[in-house]
């Protein structure tokens, strides 16, 4: 079967910084080691199937803007193959760079002194879209996404919400077969990330051929939109499969979430026998922590709750609930996402 | 579809996809850059201080040079009649003219100079920090369409500021040109700027790689530029000077503005200004050299860039900000 995207044993490492230079700085070089190589993926596996809308879910520094990278055609892997469109990234780029387009949460590219629409306008005709049907394009994906107020408005003054919106119509206005979004509704407001993630998904069930490649570390994100998520932590791929599939993996688990007062030690919550892994999150505005175990059953939560207790916290809340990606990613990878 | 029909409508519609992208590129320029009306003041009239400053010492060595003949001497001998020292009086007042025209010309030309180092040079550096320059990477259209349609945004947006600095210029200062070829004129101003953004191109790319160290290679070049390609003075009159002056001379005919510079002179003062004596070449062999010093930068910019984006890709270092 030909995949919209395939990886085979993808790695990249990048060059650590080197010691010689910064040693310019530090004569004496104390505490100064530079630092290594950083593999940023390791021998990394991923096929995406032409249609579907696919996730990549991991926190910050998991690879997952890397990736992007490499299959956008602006990085090359250090070793493993890449293929888009069943193009190989690394030989033949041209094919892929025409039907390929990306676009990142908090981007500030673009003309300051040119509208939105003739900012846009520009970029697609990069992708030699016609000039009349790239406006048309714009103008109705605009309408869509709320911006068509704004249209003529130059790119500097637009908001933070409103920027994220036209970089959005960027990347869809030259029509491509595979879009890459990377956090791209990263720091949106609540209704601006929604219209987004409509869009997104419309875009691609509504026609024939179009597949998305999504990164986020919003867990509800990649829950609602994607097909298939794959969970990446340190350049590895933990898990690939459907959301549903993903919290069946760890259903036989108890997940219980407490909020107590600040606990200044958490690890000591390890050793108890029964409890497979567990986060912690603080609130320093609440002055609380909140605390999410995945426990093999009920058994340990006495033990925790004595701990608490000890360590002169007190419990404000304590529920059971269904497991969520984000009890998937700490079960395989011990801690959250904050 | 024959292989030879399919080979040729991708063809065609690559070079619609480059022309398009060109397009593209050059928009911000010719329209994003004239739309605060305040460039007028800052790059059409502000430039005319430094080149009045040049006049106003022209025209004062002008009318020492002219007190000198009046008072009977011509140089360093006797005038021998009131007839010679009109000849006298007239040759000092058309040198005078011509050093003023060189220096408006000169000074016209300076926008083209800081255009390439501050908009061309340095534009994928910035392109990089705003973010721009991946989403150039990731395009299919050719790299050098990229850097074409900046070299002719560029080219358009400060031709209509050299404009307004030259006529601004010509009437303020009384200028009187006299162009005999306008078409060799023509051929050889298109051909200089071609030269000059090639050369920009390719500085372009070289930049990318030095990083922020690439500000002070701008300021490096600007100010020693303008002296050794003769921009308020014809390059011509630093052959007299001694083997320094020949020297900074011919470095300052790699930088084409000078060459352009002084066939433009030729074309627009007379070959026999300043007694024909302050000419490097004559116009139609630097127009020669400008054509070869062209094709050479276009060449050396496709490679530079190519070797960039390479680079870009192994290193991972270059097209984003952060990294």
């Amino acid at each position: 079967m030909a995949y919209a995207v395939e990886t085979r044993e993808l790695t990249r490492v990048f060059a650590g910084k080197k010691k010689l230079l910064r040693r310019k700085k530090n004569p004496e070089g104390e505490g100064d080691e530079g630092t290594g190589p950083v593999t940023a993926l390791d021998r990394v596996n991923v096929q995406i199937k032409e249609g579907e809308l696919f996730g990549l879910l991991g926190p910050n520094g998991a690879g997952k803007t890397t990736l992007i990278k490499i299959l956008a055609t602006l990085l090359l892997p250090t070793s493993g193959q890449a293929f888009v469109a069943g193009h190989d990234v690394a030989r033949d780029v041209f094919p892929i760079r025409q039907r390929i387009n990306m676009v990142s949460g908090g981007e500030t590219s673009g003309y300051g002194l040119l509208t939105a629409r003739e900012n846009i306008w520009m970029f697609s005709q990069f992708y030699g879209v016609p000039s009349q049907v790239a406006k048309d394009r714009i103008d109705s994906i605009m309408h869509i996404f709320g911006l068509w107020d704004k249209r003529n408005a130059k790119v500097r003054m637009l908001s933070t919400g409103q920027r994220q919106k036209m970089n959005m119509v960027r990347g869809f206005v030259t029509d491509p077969d595979i879009l890459f979004l990377d956090e791209p509704t990263l720091g949106l407001d609540v209704n601006a990330a929604r219209t987004i993630r409509e869009y997104v998904e419309n875009w691609v069930r509504g026609q024939k051929g179009k597949t998305v490649l999504l990164t986020t570390h919003y867990m509800m994100e990649a829950d609602e939109m994607c097909d298939r998520i794959a969970i990446i932590d340190q350049g590895r791929i933990l898990a690939c499969d459907t959301p549903a599939n993903l919290k069946r993996m760890i259903r036989t688990d108890t997940t219980f979430r407490l909020e107590v007062d600040t606990l200044r030690d958490t690890a000591s919550f390890g050793s108890i026998g029964g409890v497979k892994n567990f986060s912690h999150e603080e609130d320093i505005a609440k002055n609380r922590t909140h605390l999410t175990f995945i426990l093999e059953d009920e058994t340990p939560v006495a033990e925790i709750l004595s701990r608490i207790t000890l360590a002169g916290s007190k419990v404000h809340s304590l529920q059971k609930s269904e497991p969520t990606l984000e009890d998937v990613f700490i079960s395989m990878v011990g801690r959250g996402f904050g | 579809m024959t292989t030879a029909t399919a080979r040729s409508s991708d063809l065609a519609s690559r070079i619609r996809l480059n022309l398009r992208a060109v397009v593209g590129r050059a928009y911000p320029r010719v329209i994003g850059a004239n739309r605060e009306p305040s460039w007028f003041f800052f790059e059409a009239i502000l430039p005319l201080l430094g080149i009045a400053s040049y006049v106003f010492i022209y025209e004062a060595f002008g009318a020492r040079a002219i007190e000198t003949i009046m008072d009977g001497w011509c140089l360093d001998h006797a005038c021998a009649s009131p007839d010679e020292i009109a000849t006298y009086v007239a040759a000092a007042k058309a040198n005078t003219n011509a050093l003023i025209a060189s220096v408006v010309l000169g000074g016209t030309m300076v926008a083209f100079w800081l255009n390439v180092l501050w908009s061309m040079a340095s534009q994928l550096y910035w392109e990089k920090e705003i973010g721009n320059l991946q989403l150039y990477m990731m395009a299919p259209m050719n790299r050098m369409a990229l850097l074409g349609g900046m070299a002719l945004g560029g080219m358009f947006m400060t031709s209509v500021r050299a404009v307004s600095t030259l006529v601004t210029g010509v009437i303020v200062f009384g200028v009187l040109f006299q162009v005999a070829d306008p078409l060799l004129l023509l051929a050889v101003f298109f051909v200089t700027l071609v030269a000059l953004y090639g050369m920009g191109m390719m500085f372009a790319s070289l930049y990318l790689l030095w990083g922020r160290e690439a500000w002070h290679m701008s300021a490096l070049m600007e100010e020693p530029i303008f002296f050794a390609s003769g921009f308020y003075f014809p390059i011509g009159g630093l052959i007299p000077a001694g083997a320094w002056g020949r020297a900074i001379a011919v470095a300052g005919t790699i930088i084409p503005a000078g060459l352009g510079l002084d066939a433009m002179r030729q074309l627009v003062l007379g070959r026999t200004a300043f007694g024909g004596g302050l000419w490097l070449f004559s116009a139609e062999v630097e127009l020669g050299i400008l054509l070869v010093l062209a094709v050479v930068f276009l060449v050396l910019a496709r490679y530079a860039l190519a070797y960039l984006e390479m680079l870009a890709k192994r290193e991972g270092k270059l097209t984003s900000r952060h990294q």
